[in-house]
């Protein structure tokens, strides 16, 4: 064992001075190689940051929620349903909501409008997101004007700023008081936007559901599973989408690193000539060769993952905010927090590393099973 | 005793550009001595040595060592026998550019993984025994040809090998570098080692270290007809 483990140190010490003798083959292979990992160790970072903070986000929000449609479309829920859904087994509670878009010609952006439960906001005074602040140039103590759809002027006092751990979602929210709310959208005392059913046993969602369905049938209820599923669904596409433009890159990366490594030249050909001459096997020329590879990917592997952690981490992932994230006109202003998936590292380190080991392998073991004496002729 | 027999060597066979190197040798070669194979240019000097030392199979015939037959034997133990029996000077010295010469001397003796130090104690001393300790750290090409030579038989000893082969060693050196390459190659026979030159330079082969010539000509010993 103590002989296995010398020879190996012996080899990877070979492996280390055949690496430093080609500086240029080997630094700008190194330099592509890490890119490429970099560019897609930093989206799969970030698309499985962002469907973690979706999850943490949504896993407070309500089980079911509670549709009207008239001719397809969202409609506004009349209150007296309330009455009509009754008490239906395993629904701890229901209640009606009050949210809304609004489109700001002065941002040109839309912000989300809506009425919080729990929170009392008086009237005349606003919390809201980080985007709008931004979007608006606005602070705590600032005041918000705004036109409502029927042209009349409002003018809100910002009384606080919504906290920056949810701004993900919350960038361009603006909550208000219920008052402000109706009279900003017309919307009458016996309308809310939606019901949200609170139920206790995540297995009687379903049957819920169903039990809604029934008593209300131009209703739709949406589970909090589908949203998640949904927004999965959303960044999965994004992501396959960055991936599949990173495509031509990977492929200019296989082709690239295939003729750097694969092409051995006359010289490193010769080299192992001497080598094999000089007693050593072409078993030992293999694994010099197998070290030589797997140093550089191994190098290129952490260094590109490691840029990428501190690109998505520290950087707040300023490469692909655009694509991946920007689903409202306000961007947030999001730092995703440090999360990192095993499988994740295992599949990104097989579909980078191993190929490129075993393409270099075949043409070396083609130039190590020479004859020996080729350098004697 | 290194005896042939018989031994035949073809390149490209069955294809148009077909050469039989060596023709049908058999010879036997006797320990502690210098024996030249001289000749001329492809009189297959250097293929039956490549043969002698297992770098490479006879197409047919046979090679023994002591008794033990190495032709026929599988790569890995040619392999073996080739690192521990035979040390190689090559006519271009195919030192590996960029390494240092004391690396370059180890090199034969990696795949064995012998203890560090040692080996390094062991690669030192033979550049002191060869007058090149200074030049340990230098890399091989800023060697001169001379120095070039020494450290080629320098790392042709690391293994301790008991045979040293030496394929014209003067080919890429003056007269006077030839002389002190000729008296080396002396005291490696006191010092109980066997080696093989092929050469046709009149300053190896007229020397009174050399002990045996077999001269060779068209992949025959010279004077016999092919078997």
């Amino acid at each position: 064992m103590r002989t296995f483990l010398r020879r190996q140190r012996y080899l990877i010490d070979y492996s280390l001075s055949a690496l430093a003798r080609r500086p240029g083959k080997h630094l700008g292979l190194l330099l592509v190689y890490t890119l490429i990992v970099f560019l897609l160790a930093s989206v799969l970072l970030f698309t499985q940051s962002l469907r973690r903070e979706a999850a943490l986000v949504l896993a407070e929000s309500p089980e079911v929620i509670l549709q009207r449609l008239v001719a397809g479309r969202h409609d506004l829920m009349p209150l007296e349903y309330l009455d009509r859904i009754g008490r239906i087994r395993g629904v701890r509670e229901t209640y009606g909501r009050l949210w809304g878009y609004f489109y700001d010609p002065a941002a040109r952006a839309n912000y989300t409008l809506m009425v919080p439960r729990g929170l009392d906001i008086p009237p005349g005074e606003i919390r809201i997101g980080f985007g709008i602040a931004r979007a608006r140039g606005l602070d705590v103590g600032d005041y918000l004007s705004l036109r409502s759809a029927r042209g009349e002027p409002f003018s809100f006092r910002i009384s606080a700023l919504l906290s920056h751990e949810t701004e993900l979602v919350s960038s361009d929210l603006m909550l208000l008081a219920e008052p402000d709310f109706r009279r900003f959208f017309a919307i009458p005392e016996d309308r809310v936007t939606d019901f949200v059913l609170a139920v206790s046993n995540p297995r009687e969602v379903r049957k819920v559901a169903e039990k809604l369905s029934l008593a209300l049938p131009d209703t739709r209820p949406i589970l909090r599973e589908e949203i998640l599923r949904t927004y999965d669904a959303l960044f999965g596409w994004r992501q396959g989408l960055v991936l599949v433009l990173l495509a031509g890159a990977v492929l200019a990366f296989v082709i690239f690193a295939w003729d750097r490594a694969s092409g051995l030249s006359g010289e490193e050909r010769r080299e192992i000539g001497i080598l094999k001459s000089l007693g050593w096997e072409t078993g030992d020329v293999l694994r010099m060769k197998f070290w030589e590879g797997a140093i550089l990917s191994l190098t290129a592997f952490f260094l590109g993952y490691l840029l990428a952690y501190l690109q998505v981490f520290h950087l707040s992932a300023f490469l692909f905010d655009p694509v991946l994230k920007g689903w409202a006109v306000l961007y947030p202003d999001f730092r995703p927090v440090p999360y990192v998936d095993g499988l994740q590292v295992a599949t990104l380190f097989f579909f980078t590393v191993f190929p490129y080991t075993v393409a270099t392998i075949v043409p070396i073991w083609r130039a190590a099973v020479t004859d020996p004496d080729a350098v004697m002729r | 005793m290194i005896q042939l027999r018989a031994v035949k060597k073809v390149f490209n066979q069955g294809r148009s550009n077909e050469l039989w190197a060596v023709r049908g040798v058999t010879l036997d070669l006797e320990p502690n001595l210098v024996t030249v194979l001289m000749g001329p240019s492809g009189s297959g000097k250097t293929t039956l040595l490549s043969m002698i030392g297992a770098l490479s199979r006879p197409t047919s015939g046979r090679i023994s060592l002591d008794g033990e037959l190495l032709s026929g034997l599988p790569e890995r133990f040619m392999t073996g026998v080739r690192r521990s029996t035979f040390g190689f000077v090559f006519q271009r010295f195919n030192l590996i550019r960029g390494l240092s010469v004391l690396e370059n001397l180890m090199l034969p003796a990696y795949p064995l993984a012998p203890d560090y130090e040692g080996l390094r104690r062991r690669a030192l001393g033979l550049l002191a025994q060869f007058g090149m300790e200074r030049k340990a750290a230098d890399k091989v090409e800023w060697l001169s040809g001379g120095e070039a030579q020494r450290a080629a038989i320098c790392r042709a000893l690391i293994n301790e090998p008991r045979i040293l082969i030496a394929d014209e060693p003067t080919a890429n050196l003056d007269s006077a570098l030839s002389r002190e390459l000729v008296g080396l190659i002396g005291d490696l026979v006191d010092l109980g080692k066997t080696v093989l030159v092929s050469s046709h330079d009149p300053i190896v082969v007229e020397s009174s270290r050399v002990s045996r010539v077999v001269e060779m000509r068209d992949g025959l010993l010279a004077g016999e007809p092919p078997c």
